[in-house]
């Protein structure tokens, strides 16, 4: 990345700007932060790949940032979306917004399906609850347009069939073709494919990447899985403990992570090249939403860990379009062939 | 028979899911009371209300189940009593899952102070004695079989308030709740489309079950002279009737078979849907 670059992220106006979103959850009297400050910003038919552990707020944000939080959760911060600030906008405007210009597709197609609706029926009512005017009939054709466009074989005789009689690929297919269904311009997918087979994965990406390219709609990919991001995603947000820890294109995170949390992670993809019989872990567990450590969330695990990181919050170091949130962001070593063998050689505790 | 047990377990083999013995047996006994409700005439021998010969005569080949103090014949009666429980049973049952599944839903869905105090009500409702509360209730509206009936329908419908509320509790977590929400859905849509349809299974098989209560339940306000009032034969009153003549068996004998016979029969057809629903079983 050119050093040059100050100014900062996307000069245009960003379709989605989060800044600041703070989710917790009150529980005995305390204050439990479980988002601690999400920032991220998305252009128009940008991918932008959000990575984290389990628990690490990955989907909570999200969820939070439409509006979606569960009923006792605290929602703080500002997530604007096409120049609309959503965070207490009311309900009835926010439900409007959703399934129309910002869609959702969840990680278990199954469970997400109405088990006695016909797939018909729910693709159906996704067009209806936001085009009250429109027929039957219109509603139908366009059903079938939508099966079409999500591959779906055998459009006329699936629609009527009940979410039982599809395969977790195709169920796939069918939330997708629900999600799309409005023309929206972003689109939440919170692990898309977690729970599908490898090879129904591949072709689900592959599916969105090119729905993506046709209708022109901007890609939000929650996810654990480096690999997803690496092959999909223009950019890419690591979350650790409520907390973006690092931001940059692509390219440039797999080829220079200034975050050891990142450094860990890509370290723990397992390898067809490597000889070894032991996968690298990153040591220890995240933290308890209650109990987080004191300066940096990641000092516990990290093995380049100083005095001052368990002391000061790290500050968020901006290197052109890359940022990360580290006291040692620009003074870690290079990351090349060597540091992440050396990263790998480091025993992995628990 | 092992195989015909009603009772569930892993191993059991049974063919057709639907037809378990108990169930044919049940269906067949409510076919018969349904009949008797829709067409007496058509089984019973001799008109409910007139006198059909000599008074307190034991059953015999003319008079199946004899004659009672006036000498009415019982059979007859016992016949023409199904048109008194059956439909006073389906409309409590009916009016009791109305309300009770609307209660429910909305102290399940909605939760906070409206979900509370809905059930809170229920609570009150429910630490009753059923009989009693009933009896409470058709006192201070008066005897008659409709008054029986409103009183059944406030002990009953709590019932199904706590049924409808558990499984509005479990159904609004699932994810396809979240996704229709995600689509934007409105509250109403989502709790009839998304949440209720999903929840109808226990409700369905406990008001079969419940349709032989009421009828047990309708029979004790009419026996302690609380639901039908004399000359109707209501079963529960025929049974008070005959109570008076305690060496005259025959006169109790009809009316009891006949509400043995349509709350087993019920209970076996309730029976035979839950273990029809219950995904543990074999399928």
């Amino acid at each position: 990345m050119s050093v040059a670059e100050t100014t900062g992220p996307a000069s245009a106006a960003p379709l989605l700007r989060i800044r600041d979103l703070k989710v917790g959850f009150s529980s005995h009297g305390k204050m439990l932060p479980a988002v601690r400050g999400l920032d991220v910003e998305l252009s128009k038919g940008e991918v932008l790949g959000i990575v984290g552990e389990s628990g690490s707020g990955k989907s909570l944000g999200m969820l939070a940032s439409l509006g979606l939080q569960a009923r006792n959760a605290v929602v703080t911060g500002s997530v604007v979306f096409k120049g609309r600030e959503l965070i207490g906008r009311p309900r009835r405007e926010m439900r409007a917004l959703r399934g129309s210009e910002i869609s959702m597709i969840f990680q278990d197609p199954l469970s997400s399906l109405n088990p006695v609706m016909t797939v018909g029926d729910q693709i159906r009512e996704a067009l209806v609850l936001h085009n009250r005017s429109m027929t039957k009939a219109q509603a139908t054709a366009r059903v079938l347009e939508l099966l079409q466009l999500v591959a779906i074989p055998q459009p006329d005789r699936r629609i009527n069939q009940y979410p039982h009689e599809f395969s977790g690929g195709m169920r796939q297919r069918v939330m997708i073709a629900m999600a799309i269904a409005n023309n929206p311009e972003l689109l939440v997918a919170d692990e898309p494919t977690t729970a599908l087979d490898v090879t129904v994965q591949a072709q689900i990406m592959r599916m969105l990447r090119d729905l993506k390219e046709k209708l022109g709609l901007a890609l939000i990919l929650i996810t654990h899985d480096l690999g997803v991001v690496a092959g999909h995603a223009d950019r890419v947000a690591v979350i650790y403990a409520g907390l973006v820890v690092e931001e940059a294109e692509v390219r440039e995170l797999f080829a220079n992570p200034r975050h050891p949390y990142t450094r860990g992670l890509i370290a723990s993809i397992p390898k067809l090249t490597a000889s070894k019989d032991k996968l690298y872990s990153i040591p220890g567990a995240p933290p308890m939403l209650g109990a987080l450590p004191e300066g940096c969330a990641f000092h516990p695990r990290c093995s380049f860990a100083q005095d001052v990181c368990r002391k000061v919050a790290p500050p968020t170091v901006e290197l052109g379009r890359h940022r990360a949130s580290c006291h040692f962001a620009e003074t870690l070593p290079p990351w090349g062939e060597p540091a992440r063998a050396a990263q790998s050689e480091e025993p992995a505790h628990g | 028979m092992p195989l015909s047990s009603v009772q569930a377990s892993p191993t059991r083999i049974r063919l057709p899911q639907w037809a378990s013995p108990a169930f044919v047996v049940g269906g067949l006994v409510v076919l018969f009371w349904l009949a008797a409700t829709l067409v007496p005439s058509w089984i019973a021998p001799y008109d409910p209300l007139s006198l059909a010969g000599r008074r307190l005569q034991p059953p015999n080949a003319t008079y199946l189940l004899g004659t009672d103090a006036l000498g009415r014949d019982v059979f007859s009666r016992t016949i023409h009593g199904a048109q008194h429980s059956l439909p006073i049973a389906l409309l409590v049952v009916a009016s009791a899952v109305l309300i009770g599944s609307a209660a429910g839903a909305i102290s399940g869905y909605k939760g906070g102070i409206i979900g509370a105090a809905i059930m809170r009500l229920v609570d009150i409702t429910l630490s009753f004695p059923p009989i009693l509360l009933a009896m409470a209730v058709a006192a201070s509206l008066g005897p008659g079989l409709g008054n029986a009936a409103i009183a059944m329908v406030v002990v009953w419908w709590p019932v199904y308030a706590r049924l409808m509320r558990a499984q509005v509790l479990e159904v609004r977590e699932r994810e396809h709740v979240e996704a229709a929400v995600a689509a934007g859905a409105g509250h109403f849509r989502i709790l009839t489309k998304h949440i209720l349809p999903l929840c109808w299974t226990p409700i369905l098989v406990s008001a079969t079950m419940d349709l032989g209560q009421v009828i047990l339940l309708a029979a004790s306000l009419s026996f302690i002279g609380l639901g039908a009032t004399p000359p109707t034969p209501e079963w529960g009153a025929m049974i008070s009737d005959g109570a008076t003549y305690f060496y005259s068996w025959w006169i109790a004998f009809g009316p009891g078979m006949a509400i043995l016979t349509a709350v087993l029969g019920f209970n076996f057809i309730g029976d035979g849907l839950r273990d029809y629903f219950d995904p543990r079983s074999s399928k």
